[in-house]
C-alpha cells in the first residue's frame, strides 16, 4: 500500500520531465534508494507496471541503484556500514551517529527517446 | 527511430509532500497553534498518552486520529470532550501530508494550542513521511523491549521527544533501561526521554511541562530531507 501513492509520483515526475525534453515516451527510470528509506524495489516496480498504463513511462524499466545505511564514529571520523543490533564503530568500539547516507529517495535519472 | 536521451534529473520523491507539510505548518504555526505527530507501534498506548497529556494541559488541544478504519479511538476522546477529527485510511499505513492538508480545511482553530496528530500505529513509515508538524512525539514502551532503537533506528533518530510508558509494569519484565538508552543516545542526542504510565499518570507533569514551553515559542518548521 505504501509504494502506491509513491509510484504515482515517480510516474508524475518522469512524465514531466518527458514533455520537457520533447521526447515521446520514457524508457528507463533510475531510482537511488537508501536502505532506510523503507521503500522494497519489487513493490515499486510492481505498481508502476499497473499505473504507467496509458502513460508516457509505460512499458519503461525502472532500475533500482540502492545505498546501504552508514553511521558516522564520533571519535574516529570513520564512515560505518551498520551491523544488525549494534551502532559499535568497527575502528574504536565506540557508537557511531546517524548520517544522511542511506535514507535516499529520488530520481537520480531517465532516458527518454 | 528516435533518438534515446538520457535526462538527469535528481529530483526527490519526497518533494511535493513535504511541500504540501510545509504548507500546513506555516498555515497553523499563524494560527498560534503547535502541530505534533505523534508515532509509536500499535498497542503502545498512544491514545492513552494523549488523554493524559490533555487533561494536564493548561490549553486548549486539538486532536486528529489516524486509523486504517474504525473511530473507537476518536469516540473516546469525544466523550471526554475534546475536539477530535477522524481520519481513516482503508489500508494505507501512515498520513501524509495532502491527507492533513484536506483534513485541516474542516477544522477551525479558534483557540491558539496544540493539534496532536495521533499516526497509525506503526514503527516504520510514519517516521518518513513529514505531516507538517512541530514535533515528532515517539511512544516506546517498557513491554516492546529494550531493543526497539536498534531494530527501528529511524523513528528513534527523528524523534524529537520520547515517551517510556508502561513503566508500571517494569518490576515484571526484563526492561533494561540502560541498553535502551544506549541505543536512543546513539541516534538521538537531543530527544528529552520522560518515563510514564498511563495507567496510574505518572510522569505526565514533566512532559506536560516540556509541551508548554514549546507552545510559547512556534516557529515555521521546514521539512526537507536531506537537511
Amino acid at each position: 500500500m505504501h509504494e502506491y501513492p509513491i509510484t504515482q509520483q515517480i510516474i508524475k515526475i518522469a512524465e514531466q520531465h518527458c514533455r520537457e525534453a520533447n521526447a515521446e515516451k520514457v524508457n528507463k527510470v533510475t531510482l537511488v534508494v537508501g536502505e532506510y528509506s523503507g521503500f522494497v524495489g519489487d513493490s515499486i516496480q510492481m505498481y508502476f507496471d499497473v499505473i504507467s498504463k496509458d502513460t508516457l513511462c509505460e512499458g519503461s524499466k525502472i532500475e533500482m541503484e540502492y545505498v546501504k545505511a552508514k553511521l558516522k564514529c564520533p571519535t574516529c571520523g570513520e564512515l560505518f556500514l551498520k551491523i544488525p543490533m549494534s551502532f559499535a564503530c568497527p575502528k574504536c568500539g565506540v557508537d557511531g551517529g546517524p548520517t544522511e547516507i542511506g535514507k535516499e529517495f529520488y530520481i537520480k535519472e531517465i532516458e527518454v527517446e | 527511430m528516435h533518438d534515446v536521451k538520457k535526462l538527469n534529473i535528481m529530483e526527490n520523491i519526497y518533494d511535493e509532500n513535504d511541500h504540501i507539510a510545509e504548507h500546513v505548518n506555516q498555515h497553523l504555526s499563524e494560527d498560534g497553534i503547535l502541530v505534533v505527530n505523534e508515532m509509536g507501534g500499535a498497542g503502545v498506548g498512544k491514545t492513552t498518552v494523549l488523554k493524559n497529556i490533555i487533561k494536564r494541559l493548561d490549553m486548549k488541544s486539538y486532536v486528529i486520529e489516524g486509523d486504517i478504519e474504525s473511530d473507537i479511538d476518536t469516540r473516546d476522546l469525544k466523550s471526554l470532550g475534546i475536539t477530535t477529527f477522524q481520519i481513516n485510511t482503508f489500508g494505507a499505513c501512515h498520513l501524509d501530508a495532502p491527507t492533513v492538508y484536506n483534513m485541516i480545511q474542516n477544522m477551525e482553530f479558534d483557540e491558539k494550542g496544540i493539534l496532536f496528530i495521533e499516526n497509525i500505529g506503526n514503527l516504520v513509515c510514519p517516521a518518513e513521511f513529514s505531516i507538517g508538524e512541530h514535533v515528532k512525539l515517539l511512544i516506546s514502551t517498557v513491554t516492546e523491549g529494550s531493543d526497539k532503537p536498534y531494530k527501528y533506528p529511524l523513528a528513534f533518530e527523528k524523534a524529537d521527544i520520547i515517551i517510556i510508558n508502561k513503566v508500571d509494569l517494569i518490576p515484571y519484565l526484563d526492561f533494561d533501561e540502560e541498553y535502551f538508552m544506549k541505543g536512543v543516545r546513539a541516534l538521538n542526542k537531543n530527544a528529552p526521554v520522560f518515563k510514564v504510565s498511563g495507567k496510574t499518570g505518572e510522569g505526565f507533569d514533566e512532559v506536560v511541562l516540556w509541551f508548554e514551553e514549546k507552545v510559547k515559542n512556534i516557529e515555521v518548521k521546514h521539512h526537507h530531507h536531506h537537511e
